[in-house]
């Protein structure tokens, strides 16, 4: 019989629980992983990556549309939906391979099945309601993800009314699209439904777009999407959706007024709830709080010996923020020396709708609210010699410094590739530098991220290029 | 027969310090120059490079473990040839005790620093902090030296200067008592423990407060300069009803916004004596004396748990109104904690005042590398002789002390002298 004692176990195969794997393999534990359905969890198979594949097709598509503003000639473009959607599976495949071979190269034991705790430090495993197996260690890592949450009466259907999984995978490109919720999951598939010519229509509960962004990249988003054709409806909600032979009649609530819709196919990504059922939680300490599992900040739950990361412990709903709770979670029960909490105020987050959203710390209204007196910095993409060169003219960047302490606070930024900036002033947060390095700092030209350093020029009223 | 691998002093001054981590592991082949750990002291973390080649056959001392004696066993190196066999029974010859508990943990080698460090002291190594912390560490006044960091090796960030200047050491206190208590003091604490009865425990009797920075900091300056400078006191009795009445004629004033001390005017007083016999504003190095040609003037503020010098610049070439107030200024930022570095670094002489607490006279040491320090007592009425006849003045007693490597007799009496006549005619202080 296969030993069942390991000094970690995981339970789920997402960013977060693979990494955490590793990361105990590497210090020397004997590790378990527990994972039923695809190793790398929804962000490799149904999330991050498939959606980026897809978005990438949107992309080239929207620049082949637009090839005469470069001198260049193309005609009778098209797409073929089903191979955009191959090329996507396709790319979560092979990535789904690879955490694989990552795990066995680090020779932690994948079961195939679900974990449920069964008394201390046990987890019974099973599949397809039969137990394959019972494992012990002292330390069990719950790391079982989020799923979409359901509004009542719209359900997915996967026919007429779509969530993430069935937009990954869609049958067409509907005529007239309907998404409600304008988060990140919801502004993305707007965003790639539209490109390829779907007259889209997005609702949001509150007064603006991606709410979690500073206000100022929602009203710049707003208006881009808006001139681009995109039609927004904020402080608005849908009241029903009624499903015909095709189509679906959703009635909408806009500024107080009913009206009733057609549309094709409604998408539903309204946010999120945890994995918390069938986890055998009940009789444990473990707390739940609206379907997310309570921890402390080294990830510790109510229950000795039982640690919950990622989108099960709570927001922001993040893969990056879920390998790095596993990891310093197993460092933690390693016992390393000169461990931190995860600071959440320096957690990056990008959205890949066109154009390009990426923010780390804290919206200049939450530096209000903290009641830090700000110094603002802000630089336009129009001022950027290789964003003009590029053809993307459209597109900022917003700093954040506390006016005491010079302390980067927050950086904010909308248009071309601008996810691949933010780095940058991730790095530059943690090292804690204040606006003197960030302005000593060479930026090479011709480069977007100039801009990251006019901005913080601006912030003190030395903004060169604007 | 296996190499020991024994704790490093990385200073002369060095006594403990922590294993930071360990870059090798047990079973490693290493050679001479290879870096096998990383050491850290209060002030800096230093690579420790093999002496020896060989095998690691065993770490005695486990990376992360703070306060360890220099030259306790750390590690043992197996030589060519050797295996772990060597190892069973071994028993260490250097060292003694087992590094870990090092119950008779010596004081902390602490860098110099806050409390008035003068102009000539030689900084510490390298302090790496963010330069965040940096900033928020000089907007507070806080010397980062004293600062234990808490990022990547050691390195000082946001929240530790946060913590100091919230006062906030969190577990220092009970890792301090359990490790900092001397031999010596041991052997009083086990008395008292005998003396405990069913009413009074033992810990009743006694309470460990721990050091702060600043104590360790007062702590090794002062036995320093007591131990190594040959100080030497000179006294006078100075006559202040002069002063006093001119202190009363400038306060009564129209429009006064300033409200001179009698301290105020010693200070005016000893800095202009020091310009006129500059020989005693001088500093004691090795290789010269080196003579100040501005009179930087310390002046010594109790603040709670310590004390502290800020400093007067140029207080020769300052009004009493000016100087009045920037004393004022200081003392009260002195005991806010929100002296600037440069307020209380430097210095190149020291008056220190006790008169308010009605001390007759008393003497101070001296704060290196400065070479004197004034000590000032109580005004106070006193039966004097003045014509062969009874009479009463106001006196105070002015008590010098001076590093005699630097200072002779008659320099000192030079200046002591001229410090009197100013003093008992403050008038002077007008040319």
């Amino acid at each position: 019989m296969a030993d069942t004692n390991f000094d970690l176990i995981v339970v789920g195969g997402g960013p977060g629980g693979y990494v955490a794997a590793i990361r105990a393999a590497q210090l020397k534990m004997k590790v378990a992983l527990v994972e039923a359905n695809h190793l790398g969890g929804i962000c490799l198979n149904w999330g991050c990556i498939p959606t980026k594949a897809l978005l990438r097709s949107s992309e080239i598509y929207h620049n082949m549309q637009h090839a005469k503003n470069y001198g260049l000639t193309a005609e009778g473009i098209g797409f073929d939906l089903d191979a955009i959607v191959k090329r996507s599976r396709k790319v979560s495949r092979q990535l789904n391979g690879g955490v694989g071979h990552l795990l066995k190269k680090n020779k932690v034991t994948v079961f195939d099945g679900y974990g449920k705790l069964n008394g201390a430090g046990k987890l019974h495993v099973e599949k397809d309601g039969k137990g394959i197996a019972d494992l012990s260690s002292k330390h069990i890592i719950l790391a079982t993800g989020a799923r979409a949450r359901e509004l009542p009466g719209m359900e997915p259907d996967g026919k007429l009314i779509w969530y993430y999984k069935d937009a990954l995978v869609p049958d067409q490109v509907p005529e007239r699209l309907l998404v409600i919720g304008s988060g990140a999951i919801g502004i993305e598939f707007a965003s790639f439904f539209h490109t390829l010519g779907s007259k889209t229509t997005v609702v949001e509960m509150v007064d603006r777009i991606v709410p979690a962004e500073d206000a100022e990249i929602s009203a710049f988003l707003l208006k881009s999407l808006t001139k681009d054709g995109m039609e927004i409806l904020t402080s608005a909600g849908v009241k029903a959706l009624k499903k015909g032979k095709d189509t679906v009649t959703a009635t909408l609530e806009v500024g107080g007024k009913s009206e009733s819709r057609e549309f094709d196919r409604v998408i539903v990504a309204a946010g999120i709830v945890g994995n918390v059922e069938n986890l055998g939680l009940e009789g444990t300490k473990v707390k739940v709080d609206r379907s997310h599992i309570v921890t402390n900040e080294w990830l510790q739950t109510g229950e000795p010996g039982v640690y919950a990361i990622g989108d099960v412990a709570g927001a922001p709903w993040l893969a990056h923020k879920a390998s790095h709770e596993g990891v310093l979670c197993v460092e933690k029960i390693a016992g390393t020396k000169g461990l931190h909490p995860i600071n959440p105020d320096r957690i990056p987050g990008c959205t890949y709708c066109r154009p390009q959203i990426a923010s780390v710390g804290l919206t200049e209204a939450q530096a209000k609210d903290r009641g830090l007196k700000v110094k603002v910095g802000r630089f336009p993409f129009q001022g950027n010699g290789k964003a003009i060169a590029l053809g993307e003219p459209e597109g900022l960047i917003k700093v954040l410094f506390d006016d005491k302490t010079g302390e980067l606070l927050g950086a904010h930024m909308i248009g071309a590739e601008v996810t691949e900036l933010i780095q940058g002033y991730g790095i530059a947060m943690e090292l804690e530098t204040t606006e003197s390095e960030l302005m000593h700092t060479v930026f090479a030209h011709p480069t977007l991220s100039e801009m990251m350093h006019e901005s913080v020029l601006d912030a003190f009223g030395r903004a060169v290029h604007f | 027969m296996p190499i020991e691998i024994l704790m490093p002093a990385l200073s002369p001054t060095m006594t403990e310090g922590n294993l930071a981590s360990w870059n090798v592991a047990e079973g490693d082949t290493i050679s001479a120059g290879d870096v096998i750990c990383e050491i850290e002291t209060d002030k800096a973390t230093m690579e420790v490079e093999a002496v020896d080649e060989g095998v690691i056959g065993k770490i005695v001392v486990p990376g992360g473990t703070e306060a360890v004696a220099v030259n306790a066993l750390i590690a043992l190196l197996l030589e060519e040839g050797e295996d772990a066999s060597a190892l069973d029974g071994y028993t260490p010859s250097a060292g003694g005790a087992a590094p870990a508990a090092v119950a008779e943990a010596a004081p902390t080698a602490t860098a110099p620093a806050p409390v008035a460090a003068p102009a000539a002291a030689v900084s510490g190594s390298r302090v790496f902090a963010s330069p965040l912390a940096r900033r928020i560490a000089a907007d507070k006044g806080l010397d980062l030296s004293t600062v234990t960091g808490s990022g990547p090796r050691g390195r000082i960030v946001k929240r530790d200067v946060e913590a100091m200047s919230s006062g906030a050491k969190p577990g220092a206190q009970s890792k301090i008592a359990q490790r900092d208590v001397p031999n010596n003091m041991l052997s009083l604490l086990t008395s008292l423990k005998a003396t405990a009865s069913d009413e009074v425990s033992a810990e009743d009797l006694y309470t460990v407060i721990p050091h702060s920075n600043m104590r360790k900091i007062i702590a090794k300056r002062l036995t320093e300069s007591a131990r190594d400078v040959p100080h030497f006191n000179l006294t006078v009795d100075v006559e202040i009803d002069k002063l006093l009445a001119m202190r009363k004629d400038l306060n009564a004033r129209e429009n006064a916004d300033y409200k001179i001390s009698v301290n105020d005017f010693i200070v005016k007083a000893t800095a202009y004596a020091l310009t006129q016999v500059p020989a005693c504003n001088v500093s004691y190095t090795d290789d010269a004396i080196v003579q100040f040609n501005r009179v930087d003037m310390a002046i010594a503020v109790a603040i709670e748990g310590g004390l502290i010098t800020p400093i007067v610049q140029d207080a020769a070439n300052k009004g009493l109104a000016k100087l009045s107030k920037e004393i004022k200024e200081l003392a009260g930022k002195a005991r806010d904690g929100k002296l600037m570095p440069e307020e209380f670094q430097g210095g190149t002489f020291t008056i220190s005042n006790l008169g308010m607490f009605g001390v007759k006279g008393f003497n101070s040491i001296i704060n290196p590398p400065q070479g004197g320090i004034l000590s000032v007592g109580a005004g106070e009425q006193r039966a004097v002789v003045k014509d062969g006849a009874l009479a009463i003045a106001t006196v105070v007693t002015l008590t010098l002390a001076v590093d005699h490597r630097c200072i002779d007799g008659a320099t000192a009496a030079a200046f002591i002298k001229e410090l009197k006549a100013v003093v008992e005619n403050p008038v002077a202080l007008m040319l």
